[in-house]
């Protein structure tokens, strides 16, 4: 009696988890599903919950079609963006992060409550100040100014967790390389830097990902059809291709997203750690 | 060199991290080992300062500005822009719309927050429990769920509940025998807010169930043994003894997803694109945007820019000081 009520709660919870899965993952098959069949055949009163005709049509709509908003002009733009904003802010992030937690001095405190809040100011509040102050140093529709943009909006949870990285090298390794003839700047350069390579990568991602996906601001900021990014690029396509070609739509998300999705699955057990910190050891 | 070359294969390596290290000449600890080297603290932190102040600060201070000014299309084309006092926030504060869209907001806020919490909890729960193989297969859907783009998630979400072919029209026709052919999920606003709290859920119950999971994680089996030994039933174990366990998790996820709720943006956004009424669906940050960019207004925009501000570092201001408690830790 016992062993069989054990049983049938156990098939319980394995159904639980296929559903759980189901509905997770099925809004990515249909984005999927619907990019590779043609557009008529999305159009039935039956949908196919298997592309009945393959074709890779869509993604050729998206990729050269020239009519509509411009695909690769958009790529180009942000993997520019994305990359200088990745780049930059990590090395700005790195030398911040010895500094807070390498050093102990009087405004340390201050600066990581400063980095907290500054964290949590909605950028939707900040749009049309941004904007004025781009517009004041002629960056509008540029590279150059949405990646300042993004460096500041990514550094604040750059910086904290890169901290977390820091601290787990251990400083005694500093020390004895000092000893050995480094110097300061050589021992973080030579020895805390390299050992910090898996936080540089997880944390690189992370403003990789927040970059990418990026969408208020790139709206605002880089208006001009030729210096779209790819949200601001879905967007419009979205918008000028209305309800009437939801396969090609299908298939520029699906190439905004994959490389989102690649990037986080290789890193994402790293971040979570990251945002709860205080409350695991708390 | 070479020895500290060493130590740092040692410790990569994961081996033998203790011994080296304590056998290592103790210098004295704290501040004065700072002493040598080109970098000093200030010196580190300029580039992120400089650039958190100029892209931050400023703006920040400017909205501060403009929101006490008479600031249209006019002033953006170079005209003068008069100080107004308080007229923009009192015009804000005496506006009902505000207050609809506020009331609005806090509401949408709280149910996302309660669903994906409950959700979030039970996911986690039934990863604890399951075996191996459904465990993974759980992770797998969640990280896919929460790796989607916002953007892009809430586009696909727009298809799956498109009124003439949308799939959702079609399952539920044909799980509930209902008709449901041409229904419109998002011109009415409340099946409007149902649904982007669907996406929203989707979106944050993979974060909330992997935090809530590795807490579950530290649990102590004995206790939870002890307890069913003494006759606890699943519900108390649960509240008399895993959830004190993971109080301060909690509470961290909650401020998260009040923080993340409050302000969504991209959602609500890019829903009213694909269908909806404006008027009756905004948040506040929709509604900042509509004000400013729509209607040219940016000293109103700034007025309810700022007090969005003041309200999110408010909330802020737990969650950072349960995370600086664990820095000075």
């Amino acid at each position: 009696m016992k062993l069989s009520r054990k049983r049938t709660t156990g098939i319980l919870l394995g159904a639980a988890s296929v559903v759980v899965f189901a509905f997770s993952v099925f809004p990515v098959y249909w984005m999927v599903n619907t990019s590779l069949q043609p557009n008529n055949e999305i159009r039935g009163t039956v949908p196919n919950f298997v592309p009945k005709s393959l074709t890779t049509a869509n993604f050729e709509t998206v990729l050269f079609e020239p009519s509509r908003a411009q695909f690769l002009p958009a790529l180009g733009n942000s993997l520019m963006v994305t990359v200088s904003t990745v780049v930059v802010a990590l090395v700005f992030a790195f030398l911040a992060s010895l500094a807070v937690t390498r050093y102990r001095f009087k405004s340390r405190k201050t600066f990581i409550f400063a980095i907290l809040i500054i964290q949590m100011i909605p950028a939707e509040a900040m749009i049309v100040s941004t904007y004025r102050v781009l517009d004041g140093w002629g960056l509008l529709n540029t590279i150059a100014g949405l990646t300042l943009v993004y460096v500041a909006t990514v550094l604040p949870f750059t910086i904290w967790t890169l901290r977390g990285f820091v601290n787990g090298v251990p400083v005694e390794l500093e020390e004895s390389a000092m000893i050995d003839g480094c110097s300061r700047t050589g021992a973080f350069w030579r020895i805390t830097f390299p050992l910090l390579a898996p936080g540089l990568v997880a944390t690189g991602v992370f403003g990789f990902i927040q970059a990418w996906n990026e969408f208020l601001l790139a709206l605002v900021v880089n208006s001009r059809p030729e210096m779209m990014t790819l949200p601001v690029w879905l967007r419009t396509f979205q918008q000028t291709t209305g309800t009437t070609n939801w396969a090609a739509i299908m298939a520029g998300s699906t190439l905004m997203a994959i490389p989102v999705i690649v990037f986080f699955l290789l890193v994402q057990g790293r971040m979570t750690s990251g945002l709860v910190s205080g409350a695991v050891k708390g | 060199m070479t020895s500290s070359v060493m130590l740092v294969r040692e410790h990569e390596s994961g081996g033998v991290q203790e011994l080296p290290l304590s056998t290592g000449p103790k210098k004295k600890r704290g501040p004065s080992r700072a002493k040598a080297g080109r970098f000093t603290p200030g010196v580190l932190l300029l580039p992120a300062l400089v650039i958190l102040a100029v892209v931050i600060g400023w703006p920040l201070i400017q909205l501060f500005v403009m929101s006490f000014q008479e600031f249209g299309r006019a002033q953006v084309f170079g005209a003068d822009a008069p100080f107004v006092g308080f007229d923009n926030y009192a015009r804000v504060l005496g506006d009902p719309q505000f207050w609809a869209v506020l009331v609005r907001s806090i509401l949408f806020c709280l149910a996302n927050v309660v669903t994906a919490m409950v959700l979030g909890t039970l996911v986690a729960l039934l990863m604890n429990r399951v075996n191996r193989f459904f465990k993974v297969l759980v992770s797998v859907g969640l990280l896919l769920a929460w790796a989607m783009p916002a953007l892009t998630a809430t586009i696909v979400w727009g298809w799956m509940f498109d009124t003439q072919y949308g799939v959702v029209n079609y399952l539920l026709e044909a799980v509930s025998g209902q008709d449901f052919t041409n229904h419109s999920w998002l011109i009415d606003p409340f099946s409007f807010f149902v649904v982007a709290t669907i996406i929203v859920t989707w979106g944050a119950v993979p974060f909330v169930a992997f935090t809530i999971f590795a807490g579950l994680t530290q649990v102590p089996d004995e206790v939870l043994e002890a307890s069913q030994l003494d006759g606890a039933g699943a519900w108390q174990r649960f509240r008399l003894i895993v959830f004190p366990y993971l109080r301060s998790i909690f509470v961290v996820v909650i401020i998260l997803q009040v923080i993340w709720d409050l302000r969504v943006f991209t959602q609500i956004f890019a829903l009213q694109g694909i269908g909806g009424i404006k008027e009756q669906t905004s948040t506040l940050g929709v509604y900042i945007y509509q004000t400013s960019l729509g209607k040219g207004d940016y000293g109103t925009g700034g007025a309810i820019a700022v007090i969005m501000v003041l309200l999110m570092v408010a909330i802020s201001i737990f969650y950072v000081r349960r995370s600086l408690k664990e820095e000075e830790s």
